[in-house]
């Protein structure tokens, strides 16, 4: 790994947000340096744009391939992208600007940069129900993950349940590949379209709405659809064998190879908690996000969230809001002035406007239900550390206050994935059982490193004088 | 289980590797994790809590279910790695073992 000890802005995350950042900036001609995960660029929305083995484009569709201008934009801009590298921890630095812990090919460095822009994107919401750390159950945004990276698809009967527009992106791309999904389980409660309604003139302007209607057409030709599911449950011993569903209080039970799990996204917000970053519960999307303005800039000054991880509102806002959020850094270093960044956030604003359209009507339409968000008895909330939803309730019972709190009793959330599966499962528990807002309960008080990182990768940090003799015992002369 | 699609299998290279000591031919672009759904290993490891089995479940990072010994490292989320020719995949039974004693007897470098 050859990465630069200093540079002017470090972005996180190489998905519709993070490179339309990336590209602002270097274009600009500030140093920048984009960090990411994964093996290539495009997040998870272009997942392997660069190397797909689904070339046939009307598979993924004309949404997915438009992630390759993003990714030639990047290879022109002179930003620095770095593959397979994990941003572990962001701190002011001595003299100002921040120091990013990167870990990559079992070394572990620190950047020195004026402007962090985190663009970490969406996490897949979850979803405990009973058996879904079942082997052959997996996320449904997995399943895309691995039609689009290796042009994998589950066999077996195939069940795909919950809510949410991606469930029928899912169906469709499926049933394009001639491996259509068996049933579909749709979770949204019936109630919700009423909910909804008040808020559906603003969605019918949406560019969404033509897609979703498009995208229901072909699920439906191609899938048998339940609807009106009250109660899922994925069951097997080893592996899945079989799903039960209940609807109108009947069970029914039927055979399933895979179950793919989806109800909805929302931010990844371990690394802007961390920095400590400012957050709100969102009531409508049931989750957190970091307060940030239009700009995508935090409450801790320097750091900016860009695209899906600053609130959930899809790639092509990404774009956009990455785009603004490079604006706001090239505004904070000096290279431009107030006046040139409003004048230049004109059209990506707009563009925000136009893709955020009617956004509130998908939020109420597709919030999960409570029996969804809220699991009870021996259903696993922390899969990390197998503890329980009624171990979770017995000890909210108990006066445990909030999750922080839940930790010492439970370790639920100090497992390795740090608290993404659970935490906002917890949060909604003891809140119901306090009585009071998920606001008032609060989240996770999450550390760093946000990702574990080896004893070896932080052995290879650059050491100081000073740390030395922080651990070194001095020899008496 | 999970079966790759005539396209996709004309479209990228055969990698050779093992899972379990037992040969698979992999194909260039997947991931460990990938590789091990593929070769019909929809489990991948053993929880240290209560020995119940887990497979790969987000497939992006953020789960830690796809952890597995990969070339005699344990823990390694497989989901971010991309494989390699010769690369030795090995399912991981409970909690991580470091040391002389991981993996195929090839203990952290």
């Amino acid at each position: 790994m050859t990465l630069p000890e200093r540079c002017d802005v470090v972005v996180v995350g190489a998905g519709p947000a993070g490179l339309a950042a990336a590209v602002e900036c270097a274009r600009a001609g500030a140093a920048t340096v984009i960090l990411d995960e994964q093996a290539g660029p495009g997040g998870q929305i272009y997942r392997a744009i660069t190397s797909t083995p689904m070339q046939n484009r009307d598979v993924l569709g004309a949404d997915y391939w438009h992630g390759a201008t993003l990714v030639a934009a990047l290879q022109g801009s002179g930003a620095t992208y770095v593959p397979r590298a994990a941003a572990f921890a962001v701190s002011r630095a001595d003299g100002g600007g921040f120091e990013v812990g990167v870990a990559s090919g079992g070394a572990a460095a620190l950047i020195r940069a004026g402007q962090v822009i985190l663009a970490t994107g969406a996490l897949e919401r979850p979803f405990p129900i009973p058996g879904w750390t079942l082997p052959g159950v997996i996320a449904a945004g997995a399943a895309q993950i691995l039609l689009k990276t290796a042009g994998l698809v589950p066999e077996g009967p195939v069940v795909l349940a919950g809510t949410g527009p991606l469930l029928y992106l899912v169906a469709a791309q499926f049933a394009r590949v001639g491996a259509a999904i068996d049933c579909l389980l749709d979770t949204t409660p019936p109630g919700r379209i009423r909910e909804a309604l008040p808020l559906a003139p603003a969605f019918l302007a949406s560019p969404y709405v033509a897609k979703g209607f498009a995208l229901l057409r072909q699920a439906r030709a191609s899938t048998r659809i339940v609807r009106g599911v009250e109660r899922l449950e994925a069951l097997g011993a080893q592996r899945l064998t079989s799903v039960r569903y209940t609807v109108g209080g009947r069970a029914t039970e039927i055979p399933a190879g895979a179950l793919l799990l989806h109800q909805g996204v929302v931010p990844d917000i371990n690394l802007s908690n961390a920095i400590g970053c400012d957050h709100r519960w969102h009531d409508a999307r049931s989750c957190f996000e970091p307060v940030v303005d239009v700009y995508g800039a935090t409450s801790a000054a320097g750091i900016t969230v860009a695209g899906d991880g600053a609130g959930i509102a899809g790639a092509q806002a990404a774009e956009a809001r990455g785009t603004l959020a490079g604006l706001h850094a090239l505004a904070a270093l000096g290279r431009i002035d107030s006046g040139e960044r409003d004048a230049r956030a004109a059209n990506p604003q707009a563009h925000v406007a136009r893709w955020t359209r009617g956004r509130a009507f998908v939020d109420a339409l597709y919030r999960p239900a409570d029996a969804f968000r809220l699991p009870q008895g021996d259903t696993v909330v922390c899969r990390c550390e197998e503890i329980t939803a009624q171990q979770v309730i017995a000890t909210a019972k108990q006066g445990c206050p909030g999750p922080n709190q839940m930790k010492s009793f439970l370790r639920c959330g100090m497992g390795p994935c740090q608290g993404r599966l659970c935490g906002l499962t917890v949060t909604e528990l003891i809140a119901r059982e306090r009585g009071i807002a998920p606001a008032d309960v609060g989240y996770y008080r999450l550390r760093f490193p946000v990702k574990p990182i080896t004893l070896g990768e932080l052995a290879s940090l650059p050491q100081t004088t000073e740390s030395t003799q922080a651990v070194v015992r001095m020899k008496a002369h | 289980m999970y079966k790759r699609l005539p396209d996709a299998a004309a479209a990228a290279p055969a990698v050779l590797l093992t899972i379990d000591g037992a040969d698979f031919a992999a194909r260039a672009g997947d991931t460990v994790a990938a590789a091990l759904l593929a070769a019909g290993y929809d489990a991948c490891r053993t929880t240290p809590v209560t020995g119940a089995p887990r497979g790969p479940f987000c497939l992006m990072g953020v789960c830690f279910d796809c952890l597995a010994v990969v070339d005699g490292l344990p823990n390694q989320q497989t989901c971010l790695i991309p494989v390699r020719a010769g690369m030795r995949i090995e399912r991981q039974q409970g909690a991580a073992v470091f040391g002389p004693a991981a993996g195929s007897g090839q203990g952290p470098r």
